[in-house]
């Protein structure tokens, strides 16, 4: 669950950001057809295109054959449950980028979901904003910043390896966790990243905070790395999350 | 034909196969007993018969045949007397009190190979002076008689015959049998009516167990089994059976709670959302009221969708949780987690977030999400509750190893919870009259407590002056892979 999830499908429009540059070919295995349908036509109008599946051995055939750039899979389908669909795809070699979507959502549960090969896992009902940000920074098309040690967005620099942060050449004095969080959001420049997303991947808790925790640190971090400086680099998606984005 | 219900028990059951048992070894009992005593004594007729011939081949030595002949005849007539024959070598009876014979038996020397049939003198009067041994009107039928005898040939080729009856033998044989037979027949009979009653007591116990379950099952949910107090083994199941239905009995009371709860405390916000939905069809409406409603009751709709998971995530910790999740925890990181991630937000409601914890590891086995969301609960309530309440509103959290229990402490200096509502604060869905303005779903303390007792460990409020602390207690080693089994 996010908080204050006000999901608006029409995001990038709406809050003036560029539509999403790299545009996505989805696969959506789920038996729900209403849920499919929308889906379809949400991913559709943040610029992706989504194909539907309507059970397991479909979107088995079709995950195998098709050139798809993320998988959406649904945890209870018909014919084929959507974990054995994910560990029946990674042993045929493709390693395509799976979210799973499931209704059971405890601890035990997802941690079964990744064992099976999936790369997330999120929790129905979900807003769409939050399934968006995630199967974007899934997307291996723009390129892994695993082996970079510096990361760049306009006059802002992160040093990987010395920890140290500058910007416009004048050095930042970050908190551990800030430097954390900073390095998170600009490994997804560019891209929204939720306030869930921020609690799995620099507090490595997957519980919802309930209250505005991760906004008062990042309201931080911005106050450290904007104070002084006239362009905004952190702006908040509203109803989304975060996006770290020079200019 | 239907045995009485006592002995249908398994105990009567048991009992009868024991007693077949019993029946078939005594048999054998008898019969080698009987046996062997009859075996003893045609031993002990032997050797008095072999002492008799020998008393009498001395007196024939002694005073030749008219002596022996004396002495048979004295001898012959007293009462209970052995057989004693006299008989020329073509067989003529000289003298004795046998009268009748069977064919042959006198033909040999020694021993009688086996018994043979006699008759008596004086057993039939009329017969007495007709009959001469190997007389045709005697048949060996006729004579009821069975003897053993030992016989010689004295010098002068004269036969003598000594030999006892073998009634006496035979008799005692029978007496010995009769005897164990009613004997083991009444133990037979008694063991019967033991079990009988044996069988009908336990039945008895049985049926009140079956009546009281019977009632349990018709609705009286608080009834419990009878024990007597004699700690056998129907008390011993009976006071499991209870337990297992003070058990289920709980169970039942937190699950009807709960849809109660449930029921009550999400009715209210589903109303408010259908009630907004409604206020925005009616009249004519800009778009940006529109927006604004739709987004009230994504808001609302997203905050009871967590009232939901908190639910759901309650009951599966109190169903028992899988242990698969479980692993080593450092107390001291999870604290240093809880406290960095609150500390901003705590700041900016003027709270001061502080952590006290030693400074090795304090490891315990457990789920490091779950105690991380239970303490995030805690330490959420205490900043909320403190925040505005005191001249400088402080939260302190705080770790001691203690002997044998890690303590993980939250103390604030706020309002407290008093003292008659300690208990309820723990319950689902309290939220005391004080906080119903706060934000919340009312579960963040049963959360941590569902979370506590999952981890072997207990949730406590105690009273600080001013102020709550809210106490989560680990048992040291290994709590989880035991409250993951139950």
């Amino acid at each position: 669950m996010t908080p204050d999830t006000t999901a608006t499908v029409s995001r990038p429009s709406e809050t003036g950001e560029m539509p999403y540059k790299d545009a996505m070919k989805i696969l959506v295995i789920e038996d729900d057809r209403e849920a499919a349908e929308y889906l379809k036509k949400a991913f559709g109008e943040a610029g992706h295109t989504a194909h539907l599946a309507a059970d397991g051995d479909t979107g088995f055939a079709m995950a195998e054959s098709g050139d798809y750039d993320i998988l959406v899979v649904d945890r209870m389908l018909p014919r084929r449950d959507g974990l054995s669909v994910i560990s029946a795809i990674r042993e045929k070699g493709i390693d395509t980028p799976a979210l799973v979507l499931s209704a059971l959502g405890e601890v035990e549960d997802r941690v079964t979901g990744l064992r099976a090969g999936g790369d997330d896992y999120l929790t129905k009902p979900y807003a769409f904003s939050e399934l968006l940000a995630r199967v974007e920074v899934l997307n291996r098309r723009v390129g892994s910043k695993d082996v970079e040690t510096v990361y760049r967005a306009g006059d802002l620099e992160l040093d990987r390896l010395s920890h140290t942060v500058k910007r416009a050449g004048k050095e930042i004095t970050l908190q551990p966790r800030e430097f954390r969080l900073l390095e998170y959001l600009m490994r997804h420049a560019g891209q929204v990243v939720t306030r869930t997303m921020l609690l799995e991947n620099v507090w490595d808790y997957h519980f919802d905070p309930q209250t505005n925790v991760i906004d008062v640190h990042v309201s931080r971090l911005r106050g450290k790395i904007e104070k002084g400086f006239d362009t905004p680099v952190l702006h908040t998606v509203r109803g989304a999350g975060y996006m770290l984005k020079a200019g | 034909m239907r045995l009485p219900a006592a002995m249908r028990t398994t105990a009567a059951r048991l009992s009868a196969l024991y007693l077949i048992l019993f029946a078939v070894f005594a048999l054998i009992l008898v019969f080698y007993v009987t046996s062997l005593s009859g075996r003893m004594l045609v031993a002990q007729t032997q050797e008095t018969i072999v002492e008799e011939v020998q008393g009498l081949a001395s007196a024939y030595q002694r005073g030749g045949l008219p002596l022996l002949v004396r002495v048979v005849e004295r001898r012959a007539r007293q009462p209970g007397a052995n057989l004693y024959l006299i008989a020329d070598p073509n067989g003529r009876v000289l003298s004795g009190n046998v009268q009748a014979l069977q064919p042959g038996v006198l033909d040999a020397v020694g021993w009688t190979e086996r018994p043979f049939a006699y008759q008596r003198y004086g057993e039939n009067e009329a017969e007495r002076q007709a009959s001469r041994i190997g007389d045709e009107d005697v048949a060996p039928g006729d004579m009821p008689h069975q003897a053993l005898a030992h016989i010689i040939r004295l010098p002068n080729q004269m036969i003598l015959l000594v030999g006892r009856d073998l009634g006496e033998p035979e008799r005692f044989r029978k007496v010995i049998r009769n005897s164990l037979m009613a004997a083991l027949g009444l133990m037979g009979l008694g063991a019967l009516l033991i079990w009988y009653f044996v069988g009908r007591q336990a039945l008895r116990r049985i049926d009140r167990m079956a009546q009281a379950s019977r009632r349990i099952m018709g609705g009286d949910l608080a009834g419990r089994l009878p024990v007597t107090g004699e700690g056998d083994e129907f008390d011993r199941l009976s006071e499991n059976l209870n337990a297992m239905l003070a058990r289920i009995g709980a169970l039942n009371e937190g699950l009807r709670q709960v849809s109660d709860n449930v029921a009550h405390d999400l009715k209210t916000p589903l109303t408010r959302i259908r009630n907004r939905a409604e206020a925005a069809l009616t009249g004519r409406k800009r778009t940006s009221e529109y927006r604004e409603a739709l987004e009230q009751t994504i808001a609302e709709s997203d905050q009871l969708i967590r009232t939901f998971n908190a639910i759901l995530m309650i009951s599966r910790l109190e169903a028992g949780y899988s242990a698969e999740t479980t692993g080593p925890v450092d107390l001291v990181a999870t604290v240093a987690d809880v406290t960095e991630l609150y500390e901003p937000a705590a700041e900016e409601v003027g709270v001061a977030l502080e952590s006290e914890t030693p400074q090795q590891p304090v490891t315990i086995s457990g789920n490091r999400e779950l105690i991380g969301q239970a303490l995030s609960n805690v330490v959420d309530n205490a900043i909320k509750y403190s925040a505005g309440q005191a001249e400088a509103p402080k939260v302190v959290v705080s770790l001691k190893a203690e002997a044998g229990e890690a303590v993980l402490s939250v103390e604030d200096n706020g309002q407290g919870i008093p003292e008659e509502d300690r208990v309820r604060a723990t319950e689902r869905f309290v939220r005391l009259e004080a906080s119903r303005s706060q934000p919340g779903s009312g579960l963040g303390l049963s959360l941590a407590k569902a979370v506590m007792t999952f981890h072997g460990g207990r949730l406590e409020l105690a009273s600080r002056e001013p102020g709550l602390a809210v106490r989560m207690i680990f048992p040291d080693k290994t709590p989880s892979a035991a409250a993951g089994k139950e």
